[in-house]
């Protein structure tokens, strides 16, 4: 047993340092100069230890700008798309209407849509209604998603009517009941709603690539790809800002891994 | 119980209905509509019937893409399977300290493709990557993995491999952890081996996951997109390796030819169903539900 556990633990850490190794190599190129690349011995990189690759990121590039575009972008479509998934998974748990059945089935359906099939015509969208490099066209498509309402919908079941019966009884409206009973005791779902969503918006790639083509919107995706010129690379400069890319979703996983693994095992979003 | 049941409806469901009908029902419906006609963005779109969808089957960059997506896949899914199953298989052994690892294996899942990119750009430089360190540590010779046109595939599929073991060997862990103890109790009492308990209770009893793994792997493997574009970029491989994302993209959004890319995007659509039935079917072969 003893012999076999250490087999699982050196498996485990082989795996772990090959997880951990680009990271790290990020992390070095990122605090010294683009020079140690081509030399890395720890007397040169103790040598060479320095901020200023993060100096010329943010003096040189609106890095600045970029890193609030991605914040805000992110938080907006996070939050639109909780807000708007819980109110209609609050209607469909809760309240009878015609069709409803039917209505749903629907809204699971378009689940099945592929990204493919609507990014353009959603482009073209945004170009009609002349929002191609506004935040509107960044974050809007991304508040609806049909997985949110189902998601919601289960956790709203699971609470028992009678608390809502209480409340409505001493007279609380619909909005205050939502707000204050419903929201507070779904957390759970909340959070793994906001972790995917956050990721989902915060790594997205090609909808940007396509709305955002002033400098004013980029966002930290579409700065790094533009980073690598063509044919010269400061490599210190670029990983500094992979790494100023990468830290705050790390930040977000650190505090809420429970919610991120939670929410791949139901979902199977990345 | 609620009163004002039209009023709740009104305000609460109708901004996600509305949302999903535009975003998703219309923006589809209005892509089939664009794949049957020339449109450029400028101008008036006219109705060409399924001229888009025959030039796309004589068009030898369609199947260069098309091959290229093929070969992404298998190079991608057994390795990606068989790896991220014997990581879920050592995060699910009872060792102390195992949900540490777990979080390290994660740490590529959640970051970007682009950022991921990146740094794989720098492990695979020919001068100075790490990977080519070790092989000439090992007395070989690493190759220009994304300047060389025959190497820039295998060496997006290991990147595509190292992000994703720790995503799918979540899901398999769920799965493992699933599976009932007594099975294996009662097979210790049989006196069954490590390898006849692998393969007689734990790859039967894991099958519906593994399913799952497989079906959602591989409709994200059709769709490989962003790795592809940024690790070619800048390289001369830029063009070199389509697939057929890429080509959606490089045709409505370089050449404006919006016709032949929403085209393209239903014919990808249309593979990804077909490959998804096709599984369905065969999976009554082999995937075993526990009632």
């Amino acid at each position: 047993m003893k012999k076999k556990n250490a087999i699982i633990y050196i498996l485990l850490i082989l795996g772990a340092l090959m997880m951990i190794v680009p990271f790290g190599w990020m992390l070095v190129v990122a605090f010294t100069n683009a020079d140690i690349t081509y030399n890395m011995t720890l007397k040169n990189i103790w040598n060479s230890l320095s901020l200023n690759s993060f100096r010329t990121v943010f003096s040189q590039y609106n890095t600045g700008r970029y890193l609030f575009n991605s914040v805000f972008v992110s938080l907006m479509a996070t939050a639109g798309q909780i807000l708007i998934c819980a109110m209609s998974g609050f209607v469909f748990a809760r309240i009878e209407f015609r069709h409803k059945e039917k209505l749903f089935l629907l809204y699971l359906a378009t689940m099945m849509i592929p990204v493919q099939a609507t990014v353009i015509p959603q482009y073209i969208l945004m170009n009609k209604m002349n929002l191609i490099n506004t935040y509107i066209a960044l974050f809007l498509p991304g508040m609806f998603n049909a997985f949110g309402t189902f998601l919601m919908r289960q956790y709203f079941k699971s609470i028992p009517a009678a608390l809502e019966e209480a409340a409505c009884i001493d007279g609380a409206g619909f909005i205050r009941i939502f707000f204050q009973i419903m929201l507070p005791l779904s957390k759970p779902g909340l959070a793994v709603l906001a972790v995917t969503g956050f990721m989902g918006a915060w790594n997205d790639f090609l909808w940007p690539l396509l709305v955002a083509s002033d400098d004013l919107h980029t966002t930290l995706p579409l700065f790094l790809s533009q980073l690598q010129g063509r044919w010269y690379v400061d490599w210190s400069v670029l990983m500094s800002a992979t790494l100023i890319s990468v830290l705050p979703i790390l930040l977000v996983y650190i505090f809420a891994q429970k919610y991120f693994i939670e929410g791949i095992q139901n979902t199977g979003i990345k | 119980m609620y009163k004002s049941r039209k009023k709740i409806i009104l305000t609460f469901l109708l901004p996600s209905f509305l949302g999903l009908l535009v975003f998703k029902v219309f923006s589809m419906l209005y892509s089939l509509y664009i794949s049957f006609t020339d449109w450029n963005l400028f101008g008036d779109p006219n109705f060409i019937g399924i001229r888009n969808y025959m030039d796309i089957f004589q068009d030898e960059r369609f199947y260069q893409a098309l091959k290229n997506t093929l070969l992404f896949i298998t190079g991608y899914l057994p390795s990606v399977l068989i790896v991220s199953l014997g990581l879920a298989m050592l995060l699910n052994s009872k060792v102390k300290k195992v949900t540490l690892f777990r979080g390290l294996f994660f740490l590529p899942v959640i970051s970007s493709w682009v950022a991921i990119s990146m740094i794989w750009k720098g492990m695979l430089n020919p001068e100075f990557g790490i990977i080519n360190t070790i092989i000439r540590f090992f007395g070989g010779n690493g190759p220009a993995w994304l300047q060389n046109p025959s190497y820039v595939m295998p060496a997006i599929i290991m990147t595509s491999v190292w992000k994703d073991i720790g995503f799918l060997a979540i899901i398999f862990l769920g799965g493992l952890q699933g599976i009932s103890q007594t099975y294996y109790e009662a097979a210790q009492i049989d006196c069954a081996g490590p390898w006849q308990r692998f393969t007689k209770i734990t790859l039967p009893l894991l099958s519906p996951t593994t399913f799952y793994v497989l079906i959602l792997s591989i409709i994200n493997s059709f769709q490989v997109f962003d790795q592809i574009w940024v690790m070619t970029s800048g390289e001369p491989t830029a063009d070199l390796v389509p697939v057929m994302v890429t080509e959606i993209y490089r045709n409505s959004f370089r050449y404006q030819r919006m016709g032949y890319s929403t085209a393209l995007s239903w014919v990808l659509f249309g593979i990804i169903i077909l490959v998804t039935v096709i599984q369905n079917v065969l999976q009554k072969k082999w995937v075993h539900y526990d009632d």
